[in-house]
């Protein structure tokens, strides 16, 4: 048992229950500042204003705009699988806030005269139950879609599906390395394993990994194909109205902070301080440290507004494309080479093996590389070729100076 | 089979209120799964049953494998409801007519069968053998354990499941996979059978929804010119799902009648 789990183990029901409610209220809130941060970054990219007139900058916008969704009318279409209709938003509603249970928001603290952590529990397996939880999440997705007995919320469930299946394999793949670093998968053994270097730092390849195929999991721009408005109207949630779509909103917002919290927690050191101000971590009695978990979860969010006010949505088999054959291949490799390297660690293997294992990985990954890159030069030039050929209808002569251009 | 399980420990309050609250919901969920008649609801209920088990795995210390169970058995389920939307269609409902000839008889055989080798490989573990109980089997934690005995002592039963598996996804691919008969017919093609067709009515297109009437939503028909609804206006989708609003209040009245 580790002495978080043992720290855990001595709390009272009732500071379980306070601690259920702060984590419940900590996501809606950070749901309705995201919505209106999201909208005021987005407006300022786009040199727009953005939400400014309900409440101080706008804040309570994403308010009026819930009672608004409470107060319309709540419609359910004719030809939907009634029971499974309402059942779906539920799902994603609920399993949203479920993986918050373990993850740790501050370090140890004084809680109304008990010593603990601003964490629900801490499972030695914490972080699959994140994804357990997640691939429970799908489900609300996919079942809106089919039970709306309509032809666009059905592609659009079919499509996340799918999505969600193949990054999800990703995503675990790069949660392996890791596991092999740490050496567990609880998260509060994996914040405690980042005393030193932040595993952003040492398992690059990983972070950015987990950063693509957490975008990918949360069905957001690039990667919101589910949900493409130009394509299948509103995908899985067109036929949800009132209260059940406002639902599926929240869901979507708690899971975009749910994974950047893992990815802060997996990552960028948990609740720790950034490196060199580790003495703030003692202020207010340790409850500091949860400024700088919200500070780095807020930094991912922005990463995630940003991408969504910078890149155009990509097409389907792109998508699909990308995630089977780059980010799966890239994290197989990339488990192996850490794997190896970690043995060779704990194996007391001299630095001149290992430097020459390093050597002769990165030497490989160069030859690989610049066999694949002259393969499409090869294909390219192909590609002019054929396009040079002269067209079998008769065409007006090519005018001099362009002539002169081709020919060199 | 709860009870075997137990013989370690005395059942506690809390995991007695969790058996007697879920158990009864679990069997309900897996006859359900076999009476619905809708496949993606059996398909639903059968992850009730899967999650419900992982939460009684989890209750009895096993941790690791209750997560798997669920990770696993959803992710399986979700192939599951995908491969009915693909090989049966969007609202299937399960046909009871036997297409193999005796496939029945053989699928009775092979599930008495399994049933029997699951009752006799529980039998042989746990009768006449004292439990050993999870707190010893989890010493050195209950992952690391799993993992010595899957990559030790189990590795080719491991190895030999998951060929197993690989061979029903190819499988399931290969049955979900059709060739193409003839190619996709495009606008050329579409355009020529317009015009050799028998009549010419259709030629310039179909009438779009709504046009003449008093309304112009997709719902409905277009009015001809002698003031009758033109029921080729409307989607034949919206047909087939009876969306169609009746033209007959919309059509235009007779001249000398309206002046009466």
């Amino acid at each position: 048992m580790t002495a978080t789990q043992q720290l855990l183990g001595t709390d009272p029901g009732w500071i379980i229950l306070v601690k259920g409610l702060i984590i419940f209220v900590i996501c809606v809130v950070a749901t309705l500042l995201c919505v209106w941060g999201e909208r005021r970054i987005v407006a300022f990219m786009q040199m727009r204003v953005g939400p400014n007139r309900v409440g101080k900058f706008g804040l309570l916008q994403s308010l009026a705009d819930g009672v608004k969704l409470a107060l319309k009318e709540d419609l359910i279409p004719k030809t939907a699988d009634r029971i499974v209709f309402v059942i779906a938003p539920i799902i994603s509603a609920t399993t949203c806030f479920m993986s918050f249970a373990v993850i740790p928001l501050t370090g140890t603290v004084q809680f109304f005269g008990h010593k603990t952590i601003l964490q629900l529990t801490d499972l030695p397996v914490g972080v699959l139950y994140v994804l357990a939880v997640a691939s429970v999440g799908v489900y609300g997705i996919v079942l809106a879609g089919w039970s709306s007995g309509s032809t666009y919320p059905l592609l659009g469930g079919l499509r996340s599906s799918a999505q969600v299946i193949s990054y999800e394999v990703a995503m675990g793949l790069s949660l392996v390395a890791v596991f092999i670093y740490a050496g567990s998968m609880s998260t509060s053994d994996i914040v405690a394993a980042q005393n030193h270097w932040w595993f952003s730092v040492v398992l690059f390849p990983s972070f950015v990994i987990y950063a693509i195929s957490m975008v990918g999991e949360t069905n957001r721009a690039p990667f919101d194909l589910a949900e493409a408005e130009g394509e299948l109207v509103g995908g899985f949630h067109t036929e949800y109205s009132s209260l059940k779509f406002a639902l599926f909103f929240l869901a979507e917002y708690v899971n975009i902070v749910a994974v950047s919290s893992l990815a802060t927690t997996l990552f960028m050191g948990g609740y720790h301080a950034l490196p060199g101000l580790g003495f703030t971590e003692t202020w207010l009695g340790g409850w500091f440290t949860m400024v700088w978990f919200l500070a780095k979860v807020v930094a991912f969010f922005f990463l995630f507004v940003w991408l969504r006010g910078t890149l155009p949505r990509m097409r389907y088999d792109q998508f699909m494309q990308f995630g089977w054959k780059v980010l799966i291949p890239i994290s197989l490799v990339w488990i192996m080479v850490v794997s190896t390297l970690r043995v060779m660690s704990q194996r007391n293997v001299g630095r001149m093996a290992t430097g020459g294992f390093t050597l002769g990985v990165v030497i490989l990954i160069i030859a690989a590389s610049s066999l694949l890159d002259s393969n499409k030069r090869r294909k390219a030039r192909e590609d002019e070729l054929g396009e040079q050929l002269p067209p079998s209808f008769p065409v007006p002569e090519i005018p001099a100076p362009r002539a002169e251009q081709l020919n060199g | 089979m709860l009870n075997l399980a137990l013989h370690v420990g005395a059942t506690k309050t809390p995991e007695a209120v969790l058996f007697w609250f879920l158990a009864p919901l679990a069997v309900i969920a897996a006859l359900g799964m076999l009476m619905a008649k809708k496949a993606v609801h059996s398909a639903l209920l059968l992850a009730w049953v899967m999650i419900t088990l992982a939460i009684f795995y989890i209750a009895q210390d096993a941790l690791f494998l209750g997560i798997v169970q669920i990770v696993v058995y959803t992710g399986a389920v979700m192939m599951l409801f995908l491969f009915i939307l693909m090989l049966v269609g969007v609202d299937s409902s399960d046909s009871l007519v036997e297409n193999i000839k005796g496939q029945r008889p053989a699928s009775i055989a092979a599930a008495i069968g399994m049933g029997g080798l699951m009752v006799t490989l529980i039998g042989r573990a746990s009768l006449g053998r004292s439990a050993v109980g999870l707190v010893a089997a989890n010493t050195n934690g209950n992952v690391q354990g799993l993992a010595e005995q899957l990559f030790t002592k189990y590795v080719w039963a491991f190895e030999v499941i998951s060929a197993l598996l690989i061979t029903a996804a190819l499988g399931a691919m290969v049955l979900a996979h059709s060739q193409k008969v003839r190619s996709r017919t495009g606008q050329r093609d579409l355009s020529i059978a317009r015009f050799r067709g028998d009549s010419l009515a259709s030629a310039a297109g179909l009438p779009s929804s709504g046009v003449f009437a008093r309304h112009n939503a997709v719902d409905v028909p277009a009015l001809l010119p002698d003031g009758s609804a033109a029921p080729t206006s409307i989607s034949s989708v919206l047909k087939a799902r009876g969306d169609m609003i009746e033209s007959a209040i919309f059509e235009l009245q007779p001249k000398e009648e309206e002046e009466n």
